[in-house]
């Protein structure tokens, strides 16, 4: 069924979630397609880009220069919101920025808002909280809209809609657009959501956008995007609201370029996105248009405890994807499997922060630890070390199952006295080599993992060291 | 350079070449020897430690780093027939050992010395295989932890080139995973064999008679996947290709 939504998103466990998606013919079909282009794109992008080491090694100093003077940069970006006009929030957690955002909506007495796509007001829950307030919610996102006609959530943070072939974003839009496109071409069905969203964009009442950066010396806000929606999501609106992670913070305008140039070409291959705006405060006498409030309401969300412990270095990341398009696994589960706001590697990193360890655990050990997904990070994050360390977290706080603790303990215990080693390992040979004929055993107990998809080479009899010392060298 | 007066070399063989295919670990100390190498096989080494370093087991792991570091830190070079291993003794072992006053220095110490065998052969002795045949066709995967680790991509191309006969067929997706991951293909195998299914199609869309590779872990995985899906490719690692021993058995292959 092409428009329920994606069964693995409702599954309880990773596991079950991903033996769903690996299932789905259909899903692979959709995520190849999107990343095998997201992949080239980016590499001509950074072809194309002879400084693109040095303006990495810039975008990771930036990051970090303001993740190291985090306080400063609120307090200035405070009051310059505030001196042009617009009101900072403040909120510690995901509870508190949907109540403020819920809060301001009803003192707005909206009845209708638009949304422009802000996987922070994924994070938040915002969506299920304005539908909870009875108050209508209208993506404006292209892809933000297929997945609200499919009632999911997004599968990517570039691509929210990734998992939807385009065969089914038409089976959504002719039972959800009224009339339906006059054909299943892309061009008609573009036409066709922007034709329903144009109305919802004049009527309403609350424009709700995310920030790709919050500049600290203007006070503004800016959000990029390639449909333009943004623009029409917190311009025509009576109040705009603004959520924002506190890690979106940079210096000055020249700053947030200098990270655009990484952002546009890690996303999506581009040079510069199709529309860069900045928002700073409310409409003032003599503009030609603009809302009349404008709310900044920044998100802290387990982020400031990031600061202080292993995990500080991802408080760099600047939501470009590349980690998922560049992720063997990602391309076999596509994002709903996570479970989680955010899939992927930085993802594995982010979900345990969020939903907490022992509810995440699975995710830090779903990764191959192939780097890739550092070796294209625009601001050098080290992923597979932060993975690692919750791998290290999840040993230490007795998360890991009993049973892999036991015999990984043993294993360890046995490897530290050679001698034993020696004879164990020797035993171990001999016996998996009875298991199988000619060269390959076709099942090993307790290997079944390994087995049920591929077969095991038979060890040639005796091991290397036994070889050794009987003098065959 | 003659043998007694060239670099003394310990040989790290790893666990799964000592257990599941030995042959590495002769081909290993028949180049290293032609290169002018004094070969060491320390007895008293087991494994690096990375089963239990990826699954975040770092207390065994720091027993273990400092168990390899005791065994090896009196060798000129510590060079190993995988880019994963060696990159856990020159990577992970700084890194967990960073805080510690004593062994901090010597893991780093150690760390500066390790070397995945392909790059120590072409980086450190300026090795080039000499008067070695193979008549075939042959595919390269880069295994993850040499490629972005250890700095092993040109080395191993520029040794097998020095093959008479032997014709190298690009591999589509070369530098992507094989799926394999250690403990990862355990605990999740239809992740893994998702993925090891996409490489064995890139490998047999080349039409080469042999895979070669850096690392037993993932040969193992492609192979058994390559074995499994009926193909006739036949694997070895890199080192045995230039040593001249890819006139044995191949991976799953009876001797």
């Amino acid at each position: 069924m092409s428009d329920a939504p994606h069964a693995e998103a409702e599954a309880p466990d990773f596991k079950t979630r991903a033996g769903i998606a690996l299932a789905d013919r259909t899903l692979k079909i959709a995520i190849d397609r999107t990343t095998n282009t997201a992949e080239t794109k980016r590499a001509a992008a950074v072809g194309a880009f002879p400084e693109f080491e040095a303006a990495r090694e810039r975008g990771r100093a930036i990051k970090d220069h303001v993740i190291a003077n985090l306080g400063h940069y609120l307090e200035t970006f405070e009051r310059n919101a505030t001196a042009s006009g617009a009101k900072v929030h403040w909120a510690a957690d995901d509870a508190e920025a949907r109540a403020i955002v819920v809060r301001l909506c009803r003192e707005a007495g909206a009845r209708s808002v638009t949304r422009s796509k802000s996987m922070l007001g994924e994070e938040i829950g915002l969506p299920d909280a304005l539908a909870e307030a009875g108050i209508e919610r209208v993506e404006t996102d292209l892809a933000e809209h297929i997945i609200q006609l499919a009632g999911e959530h997004p599968s990517h943070i570039i691509w929210p809609a990734m998992h939807r072939t385009r065969e089914q974003v038409a089976d959504l839009f002719r039972e959800g657009h009224v009339p339906p496109p006059s054909a299943e071409d892309p061009g008609s069905m573009v036409r066709s959501a922007r034709r329903v969203l144009r109305e919802k964009f004049l009527g309403a009442d609350v424009g709700i956008s995310g920030a790709n950066f919050l500049i600290a010396d203007t006070g503004a806000t800016c959000t990029v995007t390639n449909e333009g929606n943004a623009e029409l999501t917190t311009t025509p609106p009576r109040v705009h609201i603004v959520t924002a992670g506190i890690e979106k913070l940079v210096p000055s305008t020249a700053h947030a370029f200098a990270l655009l140039r990484l952002l546009v070409r890690s996303a999506t291959g581009g040079e510069m996105t199709q529309y860069t705006t900045f928002h700073r405060g409310p409409k003032r006498p003599g503009d030609a248009d603009g809302p009349e409030e404008m709310h900044i309401v920044l998100v802290d969300n387990g982020r400031s405890r990031m600061l202080g412990d292993e995990f500080r270095d991802m408080l760099r990341c600047i939501r470009c994807g590349a980690c998922m398009n560049h992720c063997v696994v990602y391309r076999q589960i596509g994002g709903h499997a996570y479970g989680g706001t955010y899939p992927g590697p930085m993802g594995a990193v982010l979900t345990p922060v969020l939903d907490g360890l022992a509810k995440s655990r699975d995710l830090p050990f779903a990764c191959t630890m192939n780097g890739r997904c550092a070796e294209v990070c625009p601001v050098r994050i080290p992923l597979p070390t932060l993975l690692r360390a919750w791998r290290g977290r999840s040993w230490r706080e007795n998360l890991e199952p009993r049973a892999m603790r036991a015999g990984l303990g043993l294993w360890a215990w046995v490897a530290r006295r050679p001698r034993l080693y020696r004879l164990a390992s020797g035993l171990g040979v001999r016996a998996l080599r009875l298991m199988g004929k000619g060269g390959w055993v076709g099942s090993v107990p307790l290997a079944g993992g390994w087995t049920a998809y591929r077969d095991l080479p038979r060890p040639s009899g005796k091991t290397f060291m036994e070889q050794y010392r009987g003098g065959r060298k | 350079m003659t043998q007694a007066s060239g670099p003394r070399v310990a040989l790290f063989v790893t666990c799964l070449v000592d257990a599941m295919r030995p042959r590495i670990g002769f081909a290993a100390i028949r180049v290293l020897e032609e290169a002018g190498c004094v070969v060491e096989v320390p007895e008293a080494q087991t494994c690096c430690g990375q089963p239990a370093f990826n699954s975040g087991d770092d207390a065994d792991t720091k027993a273990l780093a400092r168990q390899v570091i005791s065994v090896f830190d009196g060798y000129d070079h510590v060079v190993v027939p995988s880019g994963s291993c060696a990159g856990t003794i020159a990577h992970g072992y700084p890194e967990l050992l960073a805080d510690d006053p004593v062994w901090g220095p010597r893991a780093k110490a150690l760390a500066g010395k390790t070397r995945e065998i392909l790059s120590f052969l072409v980086d450190v002795m300026g090795y080039r295989p000499e008067g070695r045949s193979l008549p075939a066709s042959a595919t390269y995967h880069d295994s993850c932890s040499g490629l972005r680790e250890m700095g092993v991509k040109a080395q191993p191309r520029a040794l097998l080139a020095g093959i008479d006969g032997l014709e190298m067929r690009p591999l589509e997706g070369a530098e992507v995973c094989c799926g394999f991951g250690g403990t990862f293909c355990v605990k999740y195998p239809a992740i893994s064999n998702g993925i090891v299914g996409e490489k064995a199609a890139a490998i047999e869309a080349t039409g080469a008679d042999l895979l070669l590779a850096g690392d037993l872990g993932c040969l193992m995985n492609m192979a058994g996947k390559l074995h499994r899906e009926g193909s006739k490719v036949r694997c070895f690692h890199t080192v045995e290709v230039v040593a001249g021993m890819a006139d044995g058995p191949a991976i799953g292959e009876a001797e």
